[in-house]
């Protein structure tokens, strides 16, 4: 058989491939275990091998069991091994490998650095592609640190495939190397208009995600978003965005008046239900914020709230649970508009989906009122009595305690009540939360004074039936409220009805099975009540009570002290010396009852939970001085003594936790964790093991065991929480027929008189009166409290370190790190670097001196570079400021400040922003007010907001000692500055192709080791209006998508000369087509002042309205500017003249159209058909497109290969439809559109801006 | 943020497990098995959401799922993720899987981990979503599996061969558990153009 002589050559294909050894598992059902251990014997045998496919195939089935739960770390240096196969079969098989079980530290990473940058140098995408794919998985800081400069490179990368994997991957190198993210921004920033929608989708999700931690630092990006936003069609990008305007919306309120319009918009348009959701999603968010400070936005509230319960009543599940998250939202903000849907969330609570119960449960907390709390917590009890699962149930007994507790214990009506309540909870066996109930328990008992009577008799039953709560386990999480139940006994004694049963039932030899901290409670707490019953036997003349007591304590107490558990000890042996004592005096009949109570004497008053923090650090305190001598290494060792106590005895973990509750506690870990900050030899929690830190304190984490009871648990003479819901029924009849009658009469006498009436005035229905004087003690501060109330964020949150300014310009240190020679590295951070060569001395050995060599040619290259391009750039600066010498100084005194003052140029950013809303309602207003209003708006946000600031008071100063006196003004030019070089830079462009266009900030970072795509070259429709020696003008002409008849435009003046240029005043000559809006009052011939004044060197942008009828011809209209040029000495009148061109393009807005639209309007027939050709266009398909969509407004419909269709849209509503054709250098444009004139105007401009290019 | 993507069947064996955050294997098995007993003891017509579990999660990630016939398909997301979304996204995932293995079935995925893991990793991209067109996907898993097919070229022949005969002493494989033909409802299949 052929078989059998190919069998002869080539052995290893009888080795077991991973189908194999699946199905050899599969058929050893019995004996799994034993079966794998020999399949990994033969793996080890494999790996030893040398042929890599023998190697590869062995990983891929490790691969396979990692899966199923088994180590294979010990592979590592295989992986390693195969990943680095010249071969992408098995590289693939080796990455797969690597990403499922590398992790940071993994030690053999760091061996991978240079094999990675080589797959992503690879000539093969896929190549490139597996590596990243990989190490997204596993990318550590060093990786991070090492790669992020080729990673960045890669995202300019010509396959778009490798451009969005590159793009996506940036997101993992920020998290791990957070030095990376302001190197990298801008570019990042680039491809969110990246042609290739997969890339664009990449970086909107990275930025999202990003975002979503800082949104703050994300704000500036806003237009850029509306911009995708309305031209998008991808769903995935869309949701994205979406979703961060929600996020972003409730910094920045007039970002959602913007958004009202596209999003509803989208909401009618889409089909989509998750797009559909996000919208609804997002409206609610703009809203809401938008209706925080005006009551009257809450109409729009309540149609949200009708939408969702459409959404919530849906048959599909899904949109149900969706519609009860998206209204736990409006919740929070407007809890009245969500309670009128009681009903249906009550309904919810009974559907047969946890999921749904959960959510349901949610918003319960907002239901609430002082009318139905009790009838909805009896209805949550209903619940906890049916729930199976233990989650659920731990659930509904958190959220019964929130509920009921929140703010402050508001809508409690009746404490009595409430405890009963809380009694009954502690029916629940095995729940996890028992700490939670006793820590209620506590804070009723001590806050409402009125409560305590009932309060301790309560506890003093729960004590008596102790054992029904502990049943045969200590570890049983509801044991907890006994720590409580007897402290408060202890504490508020003197209401004990029967204390020598209680102190009887506090020294049962049960207790010594409870758990440590709370045996110790009761030891101290029968101190307390022998001290009471001492006092109240005092006056008797009959001492057998409290003998026989003292005699009970001295019995009873030695079990305690042989305990275990030290606190237990060493407080019950204090105790019985003391009592043994009394004993020796009170057979002399000595009264000793005073001194004992007087142990125990003083009000205890709680704390509130940051009280701690809030107080003050005294003046010339400094926290973190050293007192003495910092301690040497080996005394960190003796910090927590308690820890060999702790190891002893594991189970009563607790020496400390005395008599303290759940906040104390907490503030006892925040004491902790300070006081670890500040040590610098305590070791701190890394990220990865955060995790642990968090959960691991606190009582929940003793393992619960069930106790075994197929009755459910009634405490005998406890009293049920229902009676009182009837009671209160009652006695709220009875208070409204008392008002009916106006009768005076002391009501519910039942209640033995403990409920005292609050004197209300006149009741409605909200305001039911408490049946107990409601005398919340409010928690005790400090005094003179930091009034602050800091976030307690995570310090560990990986997020926190890539909260960092975006907008600030990029200083000359932050570079990313080059692939440099290993000296070079080592001057700038010769720590990391001797580990990095102390862990890879084989990599670096392996590196031959030719290749060094190249190394250190590259970088030469690449500073020899540099310098050329910083020559250009000063080059250009000059050649650009001809006759306006005097910006010069400017410009160069600048440079150093930007790094100097980072705030500066964020706020300017801010502005660009504020300019950006503040246009948001084009209204028929002159443009000018609109610019003023929004200014005046912007001022208390931003104090250094342009115009106003803007130092008009003192401009004959000498420019020195103007820029030190006036910051704000500075900041200004700073921000038009740098508009200004980035146009400039985008001329320069046209004319030096050799030169980068990526703007300034990066060339740093390029050192083109990979063909890169040419990256599309910022635009600018911005052009030149006018200009003389004074001042120079650019315009941008644009549509006014709201009006018809309406075009904006937006001129910046740029003061060139060195003097004060005020006054200023634009005019332009009406025709008949076109006319400048006035304000009302002046004539047809008055010119509009522009509403701002340049110091030099200064530009500012005003924007003007003017009015069109005919739209279809472009047109040129005549203008002049006047204004006053103020010297030191003198002050002259100038005036220029300019030329207005309203081309077609103006008149056309980017809008985007779906592509069965598009079919639909190329069909119907009513559209004009006309084409040009461009000859000799050398520009990628892209770029060509990208420049029709920028310049002329068209948005992209569909694109295939090297065939484009258009659209776009007049703002009298003409299609406009493009086919854009390109073969070769001939670009041919087949046009359509309902208006033949528009039309050819359209084309003749198209067909100019490429022939310019 | 996708932090894991799980498939296991109705008893809970694990068919694929792709963790985007470090965990040891112990932590990972328990963290199927918990989620396999969270997502299996629920109906049919329930809600594909759930609050996740203690071991992956916290409150600021969600389950959601999917089951297809035998096999639960679970995608645990913290909120930046669009709920729908990625219920489609699971879809788009079977569908491609559908295409890849030609109706597929769980033994596709038991025998052909490494082939799905390389189908997810063009979808998803350490624990962000790359790519939801689902012929943009099948276009790169494609042309990586030529590639593949033409570094192995003759010398891969005879294994394959004897992989065939290996296959043939199976009992024959049941192909009936596609999802072919059991329908989902999916609300808005079309949203990813």
């Amino acid at each position: 058989m052929a078989l059998k002589i190919v069998k002869g050559s080539i052995d290893r294909m009888f080795d077991k491939n991973l189908q194999d050894l699946v199905r050899g598992i599969r058929n050893h059902k019995d004996d799994e275990a034993k079966y794998i251990s020999t399949c990994i014997d033969e793996i080890k045998q494999e790996l030893k091998q040398d042929n890599i496919a023998v190697k590869a195939n062995a990983v891929c089935k490790l691969t396979y069991l990692q899966m199923l739960g088994y180590d294979v770390s010990w592979a590592a240096f295989n992986i390693v091994e195969v990943m680095s196969s010249s071969k992408f079969t098995y590289k693939r098989i080796g990455y797969l490998a690597a990403s499922q079980c590398f992790h940071e530290s993994t030690d053999v990473i760091m061996l991978t650095t240079n094999q990675i940058r080589k797959d992503l140098s690879s000539p093969n995408q896929y190549d490139t592609g597996v590596a990243l794919t990989g190490l997204s998985c596993f990318v550590t800081p060093d990786l991070a640190r090492d790669l992020a400069n080729d990673i960045m490179t890669l995202m300019s990368h010509t396959k778009p495939y490798i451009r969005k994997k590159a793009v996506l991957i940036m997101y993992k190198v920020f998290l791990k190397y957070p030095e990376s993210l302001r190197p990298a921004f801008p570019r990042l920033k680039e491809k969110l208009e990246d042609p290739d929608p997969g890339v664009q989708s990449a970086a909107v999700n990275v930025i999202c995600e990003l975002a979503r931690r800082n949104p703050k630092n994300y704000l500036s990006l806003a237009p850029l978003f509306f911009k995708l936003m309305t031209s998008s069609t991808n769903n995935w990008v869309l949701i994205k965005i979406i979703k961060l305007f929600g996020a972003l919306t409730p910094l920045e309120p007039r970002l959602g008046k913007k958004l009202i319009e596209p999003l509803t918009n989208l909401i009618h348009s889409t089909s989509a239900m998750s797009l559909l959701y996000e919208c609804v999603n997002t409206v609610i968010a703009v809203l809401i914020s938008l209706s925080s400070g005006m009551p009257n936005h809450s109409a729009s509230i309540q149609l949200c709230v009708q939408k969702l319960r459409i959404l919530i009543e849906d048959s599909d599940q899904n949109l149900k649970y969706l519609g009860l998250l998206a209204m736990s939202k409006i919740l929070k903000t407007h809890p009245k508009s969500v309670q009128s849907h009681k009903d249906l969330i009550l309904q919810c609570l009974d559907d047969k989906d946890e999921s749904i119960r959960l959510r349901a449960l949610d918003l319960l907390y907002g239901m609430v009122s002082k009318k139905n709390l009790m009838e909805i917590v009896k209805k949550l009890m209903l619940h906890v009595d049916k729930a199976e699962g233990t989650t659920y149930r731990d659930e509904l007994l958190t959220k019964i305690i929130d509920i009921c507790s929140q703010s402050n214990y508001q809508y409690i009506t009746n404490f009595e009540w409430y405890i009963s309540i809380l009694v009954e909870l502690t029916r629940l066996e095995g729940t996890r939360h028992g700490h939670l109930i006793a820590s209620q328990m506590l804070d009723v008992a001590i806050r409402v004074k009125a409560i305590r009577a009932f309060a301790v008799a309560q506890m003093a039953t729960l004590l008596d039936n102790a054992h029904l709560l502990t049943g045969n386990t200590q570890r049983n999480g509801i044991c907890e409220v006994l720590y409580a139940a007897a402290w408060i006994c202890g504490e508020f004694s003197e209401h004990l009805e029967n204390p020598v049963q209680t102190l009887e039932a506090m020294l049962r030899p049960k207790v010594a099975t409870l758990p440590g901290h709370i045996q110790a409670v009761y030891v101290q707490n029968t101190a307390k009540l022998f001290a009471t019953i001492l006092k109240s036997q005092e006056g008797n003349s009959d001492s057998t009570t409290s003998e026989e007591t003292t005699q009970l304590l001295i019995d009873r107490l030695p079990v305690f002290v042989q305990s275990a558990n030290l606190e237990v000890q060493e407080r019950a042996s204090c105790i019985l010396q003391l009592v043994k004592y009394i004993q020796k005096l009170q057979q002399k009949d000595v009264e000793v009852a005073e001194e004992v109570s007087a142990l125990f004497a003083g009000e205890l008053n709680p704390v509130a939970p940051k009280a701690q923090k809030k107080v003050p650090v005294p003046e010339g305190l400094d926290l973190d001085a050293w007192i003495n001598e910092p301690p040497s290494e080996s005394e960190s060792e003796d910090e927590q003594p308690k820890a060999i106590f702790t190891k002893e005895e594991p189970k009563h973990a607790r020496p400390r936790h005395t008599e303290v509750d759940e906040k104390e506690l907490a503030k006892r870990r925040e004491a902790r964790k300070q006081e670890q900050a500040n040590n610098p030899f305590y070791i701190k929690a890394s990220p990865s093991s955060q995790k642990v830190y968090q959960d691991a304190s606190g009582v929940e984490h003793i393992p619960v065991v069930q106790i075994d009871l197929s009755v459910p648990l009634k405490v005998p003479g406890l009293p049920m929480s229902d009676q009182y819901v009837k009671l209160e029924e009652e006695r709220r009849q009875k208070e409204r027929a008392e008002k009916k009658k106006k009768e005076k009469k002391k009501r519910k006498e039942k209640r033995s008189g403990r409920g005292k009436k609050h004197d209300s005035g006149p009741e409605s229905e909200e305001d039911i009166t408490p049946a107990h004087m409601v005398d919340i003690v409010t928690e005790e501060m400090p005094e003179n409290a930091l009034p602050s109330d800091e976030d307690d964020k995570d310090p560990n949150d990986p997020h926190k370190a890539l909260d960092i300014d975006l907008d600030k310009p990029l200083a000359d240190s932050e570079k990313l790190p080059v692939r440099a020679h290993r000296a070079a590295e080592a001057l700038k951070s010769p720590v990391e670097d001797a580990e990095a060569d102390n862990a890879g001395p084989q990599e670096s050995r392996k590196k031959s001196g030719k290749e060094k060599k190249k190394d250190k040619d590259r970088d030469r290259k690449k500073s020899k570079e540099e310098k050329k391009k910083r020559k250009h750039k000063h080059e250009g600066k000059e050649e650009d400021l001809l006759g306006g010498d005097a910006n010069e100084p400017v410009a160069q005194s600048e440079e150093p400040s930007e790094a100097a003052e980072p705030p500066a140029s964020a706020t300017a950013e801010v502005s660009d922003l504020d300019f950006w809303l503040s246009n948001a309602p084009v209204s028929s207003r002159t443009q000018e007010a609109t610019t003023v209003a929004a200014a005046a708006a912007a001022a208390p946000t931003t104090p250094t907001a342009p115009s106003i600031t803007a130092p008009v008071s003192e401009p004959d100063e000498p420019q020195d000692a103007e820029m030190e006196e006036t910051k704000s003004s500075k900041h200004k030019k700073k921000k038009q500055k740098k508009e200004k070089e980035e146009k400039k830079k985008k001329k320069k462009h046209h004319h030096h192709h050799h030169r980068h266009s990526d703007g300034g900030v990066e060339e740093s970072v390029q050192n083109g080791t990979v063909e890169e795509d040419e990256p599309l070259p910022p635009m600018s429709n911005y052009c030149l209006l006018a200009e003389n020696a004074y001042i120079k003008m650019v315009c941008d002409i644009q549509g006014n998508l709201q009006d018809g008849s309406q075009v904006v435009v937006s001129v910046i003046f740029e003061n060139k000369c060195s003097s004060f240029l005020k006054s200023m005043e634009f005019n332009v000559l009406d025709s008949l087509n076109s006319k400048l809006q006035r304000p009302e009052g002046s004539g047809p011939h008055d010119g509009l002042t522009v509403p701002f004044q340049l110091p030099p060197g200064v530009s500012n942008e005003a924007r003007f309205v003017f009015t069109v009828q005919s739209i279809v011809m472009p047109q040129k209209l005549k203008g002049t500017l006047t204004f006053i040029v103020k010297n030191e000495d003198s002050s002259t009148h100038e005036k220029l003249d300019f030329k207005l061109h309203f081309t077609c393009t103006s008149y056309l807005i980017t809008t985007p159209c779906y592509s069965d639209a598009f079919a639909k309007l190329l069909e119907s027939g009513d559209l004009k058909s006309s084409s040009i050709r461009l000859e000799g266009i050398n520009m990628p398909f892209h770029h060509l497109l990208a420049r029709i969509c920028f310049h002329h407004h068209f948005s992209v419909v569909e694109r295939i290969d090297s065939c484009a269709s258009m659209y776009s849209r007049s703002i009298q509503g003409h299609h406009v439809c493009l086919l854009v054709k390109t073969s070769g250098q001939t670009v041919s444009i087949d046009a359509k559109c309902d208006e033949p004139t528009l039309l050819g105007n359209v084309l003749d401009e198209i067909k100019q801006t490429f022939s310019l290019c | 943020m996708i932090k894991a993507i799980l498939i296991f069947n109705n008893h809970g064996k694990p068919r694929l497990s792709k963790f985007y955050e470090h965990y040891n294997e112990d932590t990972e098995q328990q963290i199927i098995r918990e989620t396999f007993h969270l997502v299996s003891k629920r109906d049919e017509n329930v809600c594909n959401f759930l609050e996740g579990g203690m071991l992956i999660g916290g409150s600021d990630y969600k389950l959601i799922y999917r089951h297809y016939a035998t096999l639960y398909f679970v995608f645990c997301v913290d909120s930046s993720e669009s709920e729908l979304g990625i219920l489609d996204l699971i879809q788009v995932f079977v569908e491609t899987l559908d295409k890849c293995f030609e109706n597929v079935c769980e033994l596709d995925l038991i025998f052909h981990v490494d082939k799905v893991h390389n189908i997810l990793a063009e979808m998803v991209m350490g624990g962000m979503v790359l790519e939801t067109n689902m012929n943009e996907i099948i276009t790169q898993v494609d042309a990586q599996n030529k590639m593949e097919k033409a570094e192995a070229g003759i010398a891969g022949a005879p294994a394959r061969a004897v992989s065939a005969v290996k296959n043939m002493n199976l009992p024959e494989m049941p192909r009936n558990i596609n999802i072919g033909d059991i329908s989902i409802k999916v609300p808005n299949l079309p949203s990813f153009k």
